[in-house]
């Protein structure tokens, strides 16, 4: 016999940042483009508050008791809301408030109060207590995205029980200008707890990044309680020696490594270790220990592309880095790297483990095609954000859905997936190139 | 670097291949970092342990996963001691099979070899 699971409707308020990945996150069927509002059904309380202890794109959940273009529409939406729901949070033992939240256009505080006065008809019978209520009730009004043109009377108004909020704050606990250790690509708080997000992140998790930098994709992993190693082929930023990358500081401290960033969060029982390892040639034994790879790999703009090479190829005048016990040479093909990136991945994941990397893409160039592929991995989601007007970075999800065969490492010579992003070996040079400033003399020219 | 990271490592010197694992762990400093204890990451991580490598590694290991182990304190706590707590600051990690060295400093050990050195 099938049950039937009837599902709640929740309102969930998304905050304006970082647009292009919200969607993947909750993997709505529905396009919601740029509103914050997005509404979605649900099938219990617990899940819709466990979506908020993780996301730091939306704001708040709502349990949704009404909706209209028009106060009236509002107000018969609610009268049609089934009244045994509404109950248990408005009986007479209960303390409440109602909020009136506004997007796009301020009220005064006579046009808030007539509003709360307009909802009497609800079966209210608690007691208000504008400190600490029980139950809190918010009335949102919609008045579209243009700031510039705010209509007389709102798009939409929604009325709904306060369930939870997100996890903005981390956004700024844990925000780079405050942390000790930093690097000059350090990843955004924010972007660094949707990476986590998107790789299902969970506790005692083991959480790898191999091209860590200054740990900060590590840091929003061991905030959800997993455990975390990194690899870096720079033995000065592992080992937190060099310049620093803070104006007015010259050298890092002796505070500054990644060790020392999660302890500032209290995160340090997470830190298993960190390597100086040269990505493309992994010293990892045969195995699967990683749950998810979380990586920012390097686009050879501000930070070079590197791996280990011999004697010979060493160019003319090139830095040999005594500590590192190795020269450092040669370039890394951005397309090798990826490649490397993937197998390496599809090989050391456990099955249903996660890769959540940035690939850059010259975007007049760029076409799905090009995204890396792999046999044993399965690609979940590629969102874009833009970078220069020619430029732009994608943030690529994959999971692990078959096991590795050694024979995997050559499929790709059988599929000509990889040659398409091979084009973007020279994305360096084409992100500082003539080509771009070109373009913009062109688009220039044609204006005038 | 803690037992579990040395139990994870292998030499990728050229030719080598399995015959990497486990590197021979010199230790000339270590200290005792205390981590909180996690029953169930250390339950968690036990399955993956190659035992052999870690009773190469370390002096006061039981002999190997008890029956029961996920539930068994005394015995978690023991592998959550020699996986987690014991730290090598200083020392050498050697391939078994090349003898090339490998540094630890300031508990962070150093994989880096020359590509004539690595496998293709």
């Amino acid at each position: 016999m099938a049950l039937s699971c009837t599902l709640n409707r929740y309102l969930l308020l998304m905050a304006q940042e970082h647009l292009e990945f919200r969607l993947p996150f909750i993997s709505s069927q529905e396009t919601y483009g740029k509103s914050p509002f997005w509404i979605l059904s649900i099938p219990s309380e617990d899940i819709a508050r466990n979506l908020m202890k993780r996301t730091v794109c939306a704001k708040s959940i709502f349990e949704l008791w009404g909706h209209g273009k028009s106060p009236e529409e509002l107000y018969n939406s609610l009268k049609n809301y089934p009244v045994e729901k509404m109950v248990p949070f408005l009986h007479s033992d209960s303390t409440y408030k109602i909020k009136i939240h506004t997007f796009n256009k301020t009220l005064t505080q006579e046009e808030k109060v007539k509003r709360i006065d307009a909802l009497e008809f609800l079966p209210f019978e608690g007691k208000v207590n504008l400190k600490k209520p029980q139950h809190i009730f918010s009335v949102l009004e919609d008045y579209g995205l243009d700031p510039n043109c705010i209509p007389e009377n709102p798009h939409n108004i929604y009325f709904g029980r306060w369930i939870a909020d997100g996890q903005r704050e981390l956004i700024e606990s844990y925000s780079v200008k405050k942390r000790h250790f930093i690097g000059n690509t350090s990843m955004d708080a924010g972007l660094s707890f949707i990476m986590a997000n998107h790789g299902k992140v969970k506790e005692n998790d083991i959480v790898f990044d191999p091209f860590v930098g200054t740990g900060g994709l590590l840091i929003a992993s061991a905030h959800f309680g997993a455990y975390v190693y990194g690899t870096d082929i720079d033995y000065n930023t592992v080992h937190g020696l060099g310049k620093a990358s803070r104006k007015n500081q010259k050298w890092r401290g002796p505070d500054e490594n990644i060790r020392a960033n999660l302890r500032q969060y209290g995160l340090e029982k997470y830190y298993l270790d960190v390597l100086v390892s040269d990505a493309s040639k992994p010293s990892w034994r045969k195995g699967t220990y990683f749950d998810a790879i979380i990586t920012d790999p390097p686009y050879g703009i501000r930070e070079s592309t590197r791996r280990t090479g011999s004697q010979k190829e060493i160019p003319k005048g090139m830095e040999k880095c005594p500590e590192s016990h190795v020269p450092v040479s040669l370039s890394y093909h951005l397309s090798d790297m990826f490649f490397d990136l993937l197998n390496f991945a599809a090989e050391t994941l456990v099955l249903g483990g996660r890769l959540v990397y940035w690939l850059p893409v010259y975007t007049p160039e760029y076409t799905e095609e090009m995204v890396p592929w792999h046999p044993c991995l399965k690609l979940i989601s590629n969102c874009e954000q833009k970078l220069s007007s020619h430029t732009s970075r994608r943030l690529i999800t994959m999971e692990k859905v078959k096991k590795f065969e050694n024979r995997d490492q050559y499929s790709h010579l059988l599929s000509d997936h990889f040659l398409p992003y091979q084009g973007h070996n020279s994305f360096r040079e084409k992100y500082f190139s003539g080509v771009t400033k070109r373009i913009a003399k062109e688009e220039k020219s044609s204006q005038e | 670097m803690k037992l579990l990271t040395h139990n994870l490592l292998s030499s990728h010197v050229r030719g080598v291949g399995p015959r990497g694992f486990p590197l021979r762990l010199q230790a000339t400093e270590v200290r005792i970092n205390p981590v909180e204890f996690n029953p169930d990451f250390v339950a968690r991580m036990i399955p993956k342990v190659e035992w052999a490598a870690l009773l190469e590694a370390a002096d006061t290991v039981p002999k190997g996963p008890i029956e029961g182990y996920e539930h068994d304190e005394k015995f978690l706590r023991q592998m959550h001691h020699v996986l987690l707590e014991v730290d090598v600051l200083e020392g050498t990690l050697q391939c078994p099979e090349s003898g090339r060295l490998f540094p630890i400093s300031r508990g962070i050990p150093n994989m880096l070899l020359s590509d004539e050195e690595t496998e293709t």
